[in-house]
């Protein structure tokens, strides 16, 4: 059984094309693909992404639990701020990652709202509640996923779409701020953060009253579809794709995000992460062009020119800001930008450049 | 939401439509198939003097989303490729029975096309 965002009626009305995605069904276009992407380049698209997981953790102790299962520094965070973390196994293998966000404090005790991705929310609530009574820490762990929808404005003209319907101070925001504003009557938690290398915010908002949130944020409504290939041109890590810890076991600094990674701080999978950062690193995620016809996919082999086998892509498309096909991947750590390898499509070698991401700058 | 399902064509469960002037069979992919697909973004055809077989596997199409068979409705030898899809594959969602016609074939049994699929029977199946 599928589990539904609240204004799945609203988008089936409007047209909108569902997928399941983390056990979600959720709108993958509005439109097309082509004509959202472009949108959100140029001018600024909405994406209902209710299916995101949303867990607070409040109480004396909630800032360590988190702390203690979250990659970065959650200690750094002031009220109004978040981060980007990963959630790991003690072998240092990315679970899932997220935003954490300092709320203001909750009757005088820290709060703290974290989002995994679709599908993870009774996982990531048991991680933190089993946790919790074995480091015997003080704090209240909520699932508080289907309470809340989520929206994501973005694009050079979200600014604006934002500031008329919330408030002119939400220009003021800087990136990974948030504060609560009204919107169209109803409180909401937005925030600086996006997905797809515009700028933008993301909303929180209470799923009973998502849709006239929705309505004043009236720009081109997108979908999955868009938002896969915003990402990728980015060079942004899909959850469950580019790494899982089942199908695609990566570390953080296999990843490439070792920003997201504090080795001052005390976490579960810290000390698995710090041994290998000192022994170094097998192979890197990174990016390639297709210089032929074809279109990269997931699952693809990628070879050196003598068809030595060098890596996989774990994501790929046609970048349709470039028009050029475009793929991310593991390759060996050694392999550099600019090299030429070969990219198997189904079965048979294609060229390729190693390219870091993002595909696409300002 | 309703699909072009022009009469004068024959169809395959797949989603493959074909047409006939009594020396080649003309193929491509049927409207509900590339509202389906989405934005075409590339066309993977066989050479004019490859054989293809019916029921098998003769190209793959690929939109920004996903990959996807395409499966020959006759048997024969390929006399036409539509290369103007390698430069532009998005005429197979802007005219699919029209400009995005992807292979001419020289059928080994003309008839074979007649067992295909009505207008009727494959509109039935779209709905």
């Amino acid at each position: 059984m599928s589990r539904m965002p609240p204004l799945h009626t609203v988008h089936d009305d409007r047209g909108a094309k569902f997928t399941d995605f983390g056990g979600w069904e959720m709108p993958v276009s509005f439109d097309s693909i082509r004509e959202e992407h472009a949108a959100v380049r140029e001018h600024a698209g909405i994406f209902d992404v209710s299916h995101m997981s949303e867990i607070d953790v409040s109480g004396p102790d909630a800032i360590e639990l988190t702390q203690r299962l979250t990659t970065n520094d959650v200690t750094r965070l002031e009220p109004g701020n978040s981060q980007y973390a990963c959630i790991t196994t003690e072998e240092g293998i990315i679970l899932d990652d997220t935003i954490v966000y300092r709320l203001a404090d909750r009757d005088g005790e820290p709060l703290v709202r974290f989002v995994p991705n679709a599908g993870h929310d009774q996982q990531m609530y048991d991680r933190w509640v089993d946790h919790r009574d074995e480091w015997n820490l003080d704090a209240t762990v909520e699932n508080v996923t289907d309470e809340w929808a989520m929206f994501a404005v973005q694009g050079p003209e979200a600014e604006g779409l934002m500031t008329t319907a919330a408030d002119p101070s939400a220009a003021d925001l800087s990136w990974t701020e948030f504060e609560s504003f009204e919107i169209a009557g109803v409180r909401c938690l937005v925030s600086r953060t996006g997905y797809t290398g515009e700028d933008g915010f993301e909303v929180l908002c209470p799923a009973s009253d998502a849709e006239p949130v929705w309505s004043a944020l009236d720009c081109q409504p997108c979908g999955l579809g868009a938002r896969d290939t915003l990402r990728t041109e980015m060079g942004y890590l899909l959850s469950g794709q580019d790494f899982d810890p089942d199908e695609e076991p990566r570390t953080p600094l296999e990843a490439n995000i070792e920003f997201t990674v504090a080795l001052d701080t005390d976490f579960v999978g810290r000390d698995a992460i710090a041994a290998q950062k000192d022994a170094g690193i097998d192979e890197r995620f990174t990016g390639l062009m297709l210089e032929e016809r074809g279109v990269p996919r997931h699952g693809y082999e990628v070879t050196d020119t003598d068809g030595e086998s060098i890596g996989h892509l774990t994501s790929g498309t046609m970048s349709p800001t470039l028009g050029e096909p475009i793929g991310l991947g593991y390759l060996d750590a050694g392999v550099e930008a600019g090299e030429t390898v070969h990219v198997r499509v189904r079965g048979k070698p294609k060229e390729a450049t190693v390219t870091t991401p993002p595909f696409i700058t300002d | 939401m309703s699909f072009d399902v022009p009469e004068d064509k024959r169809y395959l469960e797949s989603h493959e439509w074909t047409s006939t002037d009594d020396e080649t069979v003309r193929v491509g992919i049927t409207d509900f198939a590339q509202d389906e697909l989405g934005d075409v973004v590339f066309v993977e055809l066989p050479s004019v003097g490859d054989t293809v077989t019916a029921g098998e596997t003769f190209g793959v199409v690929e939109s920004i989303k996903a990959v996807s068979d395409l499966y020959s409705p006759v048997t024969g030898e390929v006399v036409a490729v539509n290369e103007a899809l390698f430069d532009e594959p998005e005429l197979v969602n802007d005219d699919p029975f029209g400009d995005g016609w992807m292979l001419e074939v020289d059928a080994d049994d003309p008839t074979g096309h007649d067992a295909l699929l009505s207008p009727d029977a494959y509109a039935a199946q779209i709905e």
